[in-house]
């Protein structure tokens, strides 16, 4: 009775948030709001995330994407608000959740002075995978995060990226629906972090596991999310795929074309500033920077040769995470609240 | 050497694990109350973290230190009870009643007895097991790990508990039956079945003490985070009832004291008072339950005994169920004072929110 009274309240929400589709999401969460004594860890915080999604929560440290993680598998109560991960209520069945979540701390322990091997084995073990079972997957999932050279050595001996590598084998032992990565690249070298993380989109793409990872470096988790949150001081200001938050930001110019082209004069930069989609042109150290609504970049370049220029340098300049950071953090809260509105 | 040895304790711990593993599946049936779901599964999870602990334990340098100080004490205390057991025979006293029981609790002055031991290092064995049961995991990030995994979380603390009693208890049982046998070589006298039920329930009693120490500890390791702040606080607690305790009461006993006690009720009260603080320490009831249970010829605790009821009684030692009533609120105190500790333990952990590191 009850269960049929929350799928109706979900379907209601699902129309209201989307109407093209139906799909039911496989985190939700509403108005979720944490609080510490006084302090507000999370704050009406409400988000849905489809299957198979790779969803990037961004934000700077303390924002509280720790919390909304903590909250999300049961192990921190939430003050008021839902959370419900594969259709399951976090507070009330958190041990159901967390046999369908596999979770990744930001700053993974494992048992020293046991065997990479040994420790995936007491995970699977307190997963109830029977023995037989468990050696092949632990073998197999060694085999994937390739450390199955390393497997029979102390966990202590390993690396930070072997340990990561090890963590991420482990959350996929139980073979989970959702996995949630905790700052899965923190404290990795460059090279580290794009194994790791061309190893979480082709698990996602692959076997079809919905991924929801929290970070700081946003050029990182670029690469590879198909949507983002930006989370700061336990609000969520945006959620969208890259190009639309950009958009969003600069609602007038979504794009920068930066031109080198020789010889620049008022006329041809006139010319230029009438063309339809253009918003601005200027001079910089000799090359033009066009900001403009679309890529207008072929016929740019065809009425530059027309009127007899030679082009020498084009380049599309797309604004990535780092600028839309910057926009939020340091535009401070009233002007983000003012983005926020224009986020399509 | 250190190899061969970790691995000698490897294949205890693993033959220990092995052979328990139909017990522990039956016991875990019992624990989920369905053994369907244990049977098609691995075994569950509890008794899982508890295997991991015990062999945990067993193969830690301190366990190894403890057994090395336990095997000293045992070989100490055998050899000032046989030589003074030795000297006392000749001379033909009562004492031959109860001749195996001097094992545990002759001295000849010089080594302490195998009681005052007991009771003078259980303490530090509890509190070696279990001073950073929680906030080492929680310091090494294996615990939120854990959490993570769908196990309730009190399965955590639970399971430290059980395993670390059960090291004790195994510890304990072994000593004891170890230095009957060797008793037994030496002396030549078989213990009567009373004697050995006396010291099966010494045993006991011992691993219920050295329990209270254990959850101690645990409370502390949940409360505190660095491993060495609680160990601190449980040294601190321990030397504290060993050695300053009683000159506390003493003390306080002589501040209390009537001055010219005009009745006997005032001497009686006093006396009372007295005796009351002191039960409040562990070491105290303890020591006075294993006196008890060890010497059969203690026929009262208290210390005033109203004339009409020694009157006519035969200076007969008590048979081990009397004993036994004796020490009772002594033994029920302390399982008190186990469980409220364990739950403090519980408590706070519960209310714990786990973080990564």
């Amino acid at each position: 009775m009850e269960q049929s009274t929350n799928m109706q309240m979900d379907d209601v929400l699902d129309t209201k948030l989307d109407t093209a589709e139906m799909k039911q999401p496989i985190i939700s969460i509403k108005d979720l709001t944490k609080m510490y004594d006084e302090h507000v860890a999370v704050n009406q915080l409400s988000l849905s995330i489809q299957e198979g999604e790779i969803f990037g929560l961004l934000g700077p440290n303390g924002a509280g994407k720790s919390t909304t993680i903590l909250m999300m598998l049961g192990l921190t109560e939430p003050t008021s608000g839902t959370v419900r991960v594969c259709g399951l209520d976090s507070v009330r069945q958190p041990i159901a959740v967390k046999r369908r979540v596999g979770y990744l701390p930001d700053d993974i322990g494992f048992y020293e002075d046991m065997t990479g091997y040994d420790n995936l084995m007491y995970t699977a073990r307190l997963n109830r995978i029977p023995e037989l079972e468990a050696r092949q997957r632990v073998d197999v999932m060694l085999q994937r995060v390739g450390l199955s050279e390393a497997a029979m050595k102390k966990a202590s001996t390993y690396s930070r990226g072997m340990r990561q590598r090890l963590g991420l084998a482990e959350v996929l032992l139980k073979k989970p629906e959702v996995i949630i990565l905790d700052e899965p690249t923190l404290g990795l070298d460059p090279e580290g972090v794009r194994e790791l993380l061309l190893l979480i989109k082709a698990l996602s793409r692959d076997e079809g596991i919905t991924v929801l990872l929290s970070s700081h470096h946003l050029h990182q988790v670029q690469q590879i999310c198909d949507r983002v949150g930006i989370f700061v001081k336990g609000e969520l200001l945006v959620e969208g795929d890259v190009p639309s938050l950009a958009k969003g930001l600069y609602l007038e110019e979504a794009l920068t074309l930066e031109v080198g082209v020789k010889p620049i004069d008022n006329e041809l930069i006139e010319k230029l500033r009438s063309l339809p989609g253009v918003v601005r042109v200027d001079e910089q150290d000799g090359l033009l920077q066009i900001g403009c609504k679309e890529d207008i970049s072929s016929e740019l370049s065809r009425i530059l040769i027309e009127s007899g220029c030679s082009l020498f340098h084009l380049q599309m300049k797309q604004y990535g995470l780092d600028e839309i950071y910057h926009r939020y953090f340091e535009g401070g809260e009233p002007n983000a609240g003012e983005i926020k509105r224009n986020t399509p | 050497m250190q190899e061969k040895l970790s691995g000698i304790l490897r294949k205890t711990a693993q033959v220990f694990s092995g052979g328990g593993r139909g017990v522990m599946s039956s016991m875990s049936a019992a624990y989920t109350g369905s053994t369907a779901a244990a049977s098609r599964t691995g075994p569950h999870p509890f008794w899982i973290i508890v295997r991991k602990e015990m062999s945990d334990i067993m193969l830690s340098w301190r366990y190894v230190i403890l057994l090395a100080l336990m095997l000293l004490t045992c070989g100490a205390s055998l050899y000032t009870a046989i030589s003074s057991i030795k000297t006392a025979v000749p001379t033909g006293e009562a004492v031959d009643s109860f001749l195996f029981l001097r094992l545990f609790t002759l001295s000849d002055g010089t080594i302490p007895s195998f009681i005052t031991f007991v009771g003078f290092l259980g303490p530090l064995i509890g509190i070696a097991l279990g001073f950073d049961a929680v906030n080492s995991e929680r310091n090494k990030g294996t615990l939120s790990r854990m959490m993570a995994q769908p196990i309730h979380r009190d399965y955590v603390i639970n399971a430290k508990f059980v395993a670390g009693i059960s090291v004790i208890g195994i510890l304990f049982f072994a000593l004891g039956l170890l230095i009957m046998g060797l008793g037994l070589l030496t002396l030549g006298i078989p213990p009567t079945f009373e004697e050995f039920l006396r010291m099966i329930f010494f045993l006991m009693l011992s691993v219920v003490y050295i329990a209270f120490w254990l959850n101690l500890s645990i409370v502390f390791s949940v409360r505190f985070r660095q491993p060495a702040t609680s160990a601190l606080s449980c040294i601190a607690l321990w030397i504290f009832f060993s050695m300053f305790y009683t000159m506390i009461i003493e003390m306080i006993a002589k501040g209390i004291a009537p001055v010219n006690p005009t009745h006997m009720d005032q001497l009686v009260n006093y006396q009372q008072t007295v005796q009351f603080l002191m039960r409040l320490s562990p070491g105290h009831l303890f020591n006075e339950a294993t006196l008890t249970l060890l010497m059969p010829e203690v026929r009262t605790l208290s210390l005033f005994v109203p004339p009409e009821q020694t009157y006519g009684a035969l200076p007969s030692p008590l048979s081990v169920g009397q004993s036994l009533l004796l020490v009772w609120p002594q033994l029920t105190g302390l399982i008190a004072a186990v469980l409220v500790c364990f739950m403090a333990a519980y408590m706070m952990f519960m209310r714990q929110e786990i973080r990564s590191r």
